[in-house]
């Protein structure tokens, strides 16, 4: 436990200390919350969908929680890079608990950097149902955070160096969310997008959230709940098999 | 504590180490020389449960690393070519970070922390994050890092590299004194033929995969009938240079440089 624990805290420590990434890290969903927001907001309305920005919040905040987490995976390539996997990697406790330890601690900062991006929604106009909603936007947020940050340290595990991070970035994270209905409604889609969607893990944790906050669910929350909790198992599973198998 | 015979690791069709055999007593300072490429790293990996043989035994305090793993990492500490600090964190965090993955118990971590970063003269900077640590800084402190745990075997690889002739020195000063009060093994290799010289009681030299000499400093300033370690080295090993290519690790450690500004 104390292993997992600490290396959890060292994630935190890390995000806490690195204000400017911080901040930075706030740029892109901001960018989309307002252009797209505000930009689509007349075109969605007139569609008879009513307002863009309490549509689209659900999935900025889903867009930030899912980047941050598969970053903070994907940041094992960091820990190579400047050498402090191998501290954890010759250590004498099982693999499974350092890569336990670390998605548990990607995930806890994906989930901080949702709830950042939650604030700034209520900062641009964005209400939710109702205070009850919290409690299951935190646990949405925490599963989409989970499964990221186990899909980031697979890929992490995999990865030697960084050019093939614009690869992961541009042909499997992009697509993840694009693919998500994080922008656009599920409903009426070509029959091929259903299907794409439908098989986006992502798709039902913008679901949830979109339920937990704003009371529209195209899956439902059991649905939604059940998925993600598959690709939990499945993606802590192949990651720590992945990061058990790393060379140096 | 190191027992090796027989020893082969190869990589498809490259024998990296090719038959080698050799001991390490208790207590000793042993100085494993080579150069480039002629299969230092690739042993020491073996030795530290992160490469496993092609064929041939070890034994690390009468364990075999390939089998079991935990107990002969709890066993040593290693100190690698390439940095392996978290720079975002402070020195004292560094090293108990290192004590709970190797459950050092607190009381002991505290204690042996404060005595390690004392003797390594880092103590009155464990509250700065590494980042900004000078090369022989960090170098210091994971050695100090190493000891942490009490380990009955450190190695330590090319630990002086980069590093500016009075660093080294305190270095080398530290270490011994380590390896006498807590009767620590040392395993150490160099291109620096005056250190192993001064601190190693016993040195083997490999090449090409191969032990071509094993014996103290004198030992093996006779056997090839030169007056200092460096003749005897190159003696031994021939005067080409080796050129090796660029691994990906190379590449890493290139951009990593870069990204520091080159700071060690």
């Amino acid at each position: 436990m104390s292993v997992i624990y600490i290396l959890w805290l060292r994630e935190l420590k890390r995000y806490f200390r690195s204000r400017a990434q911080i901040v930075a890290s706030l740029g892109q969903p901001l960018l989309y919350l307002l252009a797209l927001g505000f930009g689509l907001g007349p075109v969605f309305r007139k569609a008879g969908n009513g307002s863009y920005l309490q549509f689209v919040a659900p999935g900025v905040i889903g867009m930030t929680v899912l980047f941050s987490s598969v970053f903070s995976g994907i940041g094992l390539l960091w820990d190579r890079q400047f050498g402090f996997l191998k501290e954890t990697l010759v250590a004498p406790v099982p693999r499974n608990r350092i890569m336990l330890g670390k998605a548990l601690g990607g995930a806890t900062v994906a989930v901080l950097q949702g709830l950042l991006v939650v604030v700034a929604c209520l900062l641009v106009g964005f209400r939710p149902g109702s205070f009850a909603a919290i409690p299951s936007t935190l646990l949405f947020m925490a599963l989409i955070a989970t499964v990221f940050a186990s899909l980031g340290i697979a890929i992490g595990s995999k990865l030697e160096n960084m050019q093939g991070f614009q690869l992961i970035m541009n042909f499997l994270v992009m697509p993840i969310f694009f693919l998500s209905g994080a922008l656009f409604p599920l409903t009426n889609l070509p029959k091929a997008m259903v299907l794409v969607t439908g098989a986006d893990p992502m798709s039902y944790g913008i679901d949830g959230l979109r339920g937990a906050l704003i009371g529209i669910s195209h899956f439902g929350a059991p649905t939604d709940i059940l998925v993600l909790c598959g690709f939990g198992f499945a993606l802590v599973a192949v990651g720590s098999y992945f990061f058990s198998k790393i060379q140096l | 504590m190191i027992k090796v015979e027989n020893l082969v690791k190869k990589f498809g069709e490259f024998t990296a180490v090719n038959s080698i055999s050799f001991d390490v007593h208790q207590g000793e300072i042993f100085a494993f020389l080579g150069p480039n490429g002629a299969g230092k790293t690739t042993t020491i990996k073996m030795l530290t449960t992160l490469l496993k043989p092609s064929s041939g035994r070890i034994e690390v305090d009468g364990l075999d690393p390939a089998v079991k793993q935990n107990e002969v990492r709890q066993r040593f500490g290693i100190v690698f070519q390439d940095p392996s600090l978290d720079g975002e964190l402070t020195a004292q965090e560094n090293m108990e970070l290192h004590g709970v993955l190797y459950h050092v118990p607190r009381k002991i971590r505290m204690e042996r922390t404060e005595i390690l970063l004392k003797t390594f003269e880092l103590w009155e900077r464990r509250k700065e994050l590494v980042k900004l640590f000078s090369g022989g800084m960090k170098r210091r402190l994971e050695i100090a890092r190493g000891f942490l745990h009490t380990p009955k075997i450190l190695f330590l690889d090319e630990p002086t590299l980069g590093l500016d002739p009075q660093s080294r020195n305190q270095l080398w000063t530290q270490v011994k004194q380590l390896n006498q009060s807590e009767g620590v093994t040392v395993f150490l290799t160099t291109h620096y033929m005056d250190e192993a010289d001064r601190v190693a009681q016993r040195i083997a030299v490999i090449d090409h995969g191969r032990i071509v000499a094993q014996g103290s400093s004198q030992q093996l300033k006779e056997q090839t009938n030169t007056t200092s370690l460096e003749e005897a080295f190159l003696a031994l090993t021939g005067t080409s240079i080796r050129d090796e290519k660029a691994t990906s690790a190379d590449q890493m450690r290139q951009m990593a440089q870069m990204w520091r500004g080159n700071k060690r």
